[in-house]
């Protein structure tokens, strides 16, 4: 492992993830056909990409929720892609992730799943726990809501409540599912501006997973555009919208699909359907 | 008729209790299993569970386990009971018993050995129903229709599993005590 970390210093100084021609299959269809990229800590790199393009498979590998069929990821210095379930248990307390939905425990109010954490990893006093709560969710802006149940939250101080959850161990990366799916302009907005504040206030490694332009032009310093999973372009928000290649001139300029005139590329667009249906 | 309370009495410790029990409780709980991490699932809280660095089987499932091998046989020892009360009610009405005289021929009649492996099967029977409740859950794919899936395999094959059980453990029980 000491050899490694040199190995992996040398490479990139302050990479905090490094991707090195990762792929990804499900079953024996590659969803991943070799990613190549780094994210520098305290960079906030947004993944762009469609439906299908293989961009929440690659969010899932990066957390360690799919195994990579070849390729390495660079984690805080440790190839994640090789490790033991214990050592992976190790970085995952120091990375937290909000997901689409939320994800939170049904079961639990707001406080005991952000406590859960806490509750489960460490062996602080109750009171202890209780001001760290209190802090997280003031931070989200949900000071408060610790007795409340998710089902009495909104769509938005869902999120919230999930981002909590995910600061409550002091992670070092965040990473976000979808931010703004589900979600109304101005409830959208919020949760941008939170994304924001945790950069600028924490200094965080943040990693977004989105197809909402707007809001990954806001936050992003640099945007990865994924495209059936291939990285078709990456660079800043200005790099991005003078790019001329045609794929992400067409996903930023919001350019529909050709339409298929021929009968025959027709009829192979549904076997290929057929052959491998989309998730 | 006297055979009233030693047939009720022994059929119910060592069979009907326990199996009836079980089957109400897979209706009841072995249902509630899947859909409960059936939905966990789909929502991606099991998803979050494992980001968290938490183990979902260790987490979700020996809470469960523990629960169900400790209460299923409180609850088939309270069925054993209600069961035999039942047959008093015939045997006082159609078969010239008293209370305390079918109370008396039903203890008569019991072993302690009828009672344990009732016991002993219905802790069998609550393995199994959270095994397959948790597995089903746990291997529901995405999507709301997928939970009520793996809730109805759950039932299915908890009851057609119980049942296998049932019949090793009888013909074990059978075997061991002749030899």
């Amino acid at each position: 492992m000491a050899t490694e970390q040199t190995n992996f210093t040398a490479l990139q100084p302050e990479a905090m993830i490094s991707l090195r021609n990762l792929r990804v299959s499900y079953g024996d269809r590659e969803i991943l056909h070799g990613i190549n990229f780094d994210v520098m800590r305290g960079e906030t790199m947004v993944i762009l990409g469609g439906s299908g393009s293989g961009k929440s498979t690659l969010l899932r590998t990066l957390v360690g929720l799919e195994k990579p069929t070849s390729g390495e990821i660079w984690l805080k210095g440790k190839n994640i892609a090789a490790i033991s379930s214990g050592e992976m248990d190790e970085i995952r307390k120091k990375i937290g992730m909000s997901f689409q939905g939320g994800a939170l425990f049904g079961s639990m109010t707001v406080g005991e799943n952000v406590a859960l954490p806490l509750r489960e990893h460490t062996k602080l006093e109750e009171s202890t726990i209780e001001i760290i709560l209190r802090l997280k969710l003031d931070q989200v802006g949900l000071a408060g809501y610790e007795n409340y149940m998710p089902s009495q939250l909104s769509g938005g101080m869902k999120k919230r409540a999930a981002v909590a959850r995910a600061l409550a161990m002091d992670p070092e990366i965040l990473f976000f599912d979808e931010p703004s799916a589900g979600l109304d302009p101005i409830i959208a907005a919020g949760v941008d501006q939170l994304i924001l504040e945790l950069k600028q206030a924490f200094h965080m490694t943040i990693i977004v997973v989105t197809h909402e332009l707007a809001s990954a032009f806001l936050i992003a310093d640099r945007m990865v555009l994924i495209d059936k999973g291939n990285v078709v372009a990456i660079g800043s928000a200005a790099e991005m919208r003078s790019s001329t290649h045609p794929r992400v001139r067409q996903f930023l300029d919001r350019i529909a699909e050709p339409a298929v005139s021929e009968e025959l590329d027709y009829l192979q667009m549904l076997t290929e359907e057929h052959r491998h249906p989309g998730r | 008729m006297n055979f009233v309370a030693s047939a009720v009495a022994i059929s119910m410790t060592r069979e009907l209790g326990p199996l009836i029990t079980a089957i109400v409780v897979i209706g009841r709980s072995g249902s509630a299993f899947a859909a409960e991490i059936g939905t966990m699932k789909v929502t991606e809280e099991i998803d979050a569970l494992e980001t968290m660095a938490i183990d979902p089987i260790h987490f979700l499932v020996t809470p469960k386990f523990i629960a169900m091998i400790v209460m299923l046989p409180c609850l088939t020892i309270w069925a054993n009971f209600l069961g035999i009360l039942g047959g008093s009610l015939f045997g006082v009405a159609k078969a010239d018993f008293t209370f305390w005289t079918y109370i008396h021929a039903s203890l008569d009649a019991l072993f302690l050995r009828d009672i344990a492996t009732g016991l002993i099967k219905s802790v069998m029977f609550g393995v199994t129903i959270t095994a397959v409740g948790c597995h089903e859950g746990l291997s529901t794919g995405a999507g709301a229709e997928q939970v009520g899936r793996s809730t109805t395999r759950a039932v299915v094959v908890s009851i057609f599993l119980v049942v296998l059980v049932d019949l090793v453990f009888t013909a074990l029980f059978f075997f061991l005590s002749q030899g």
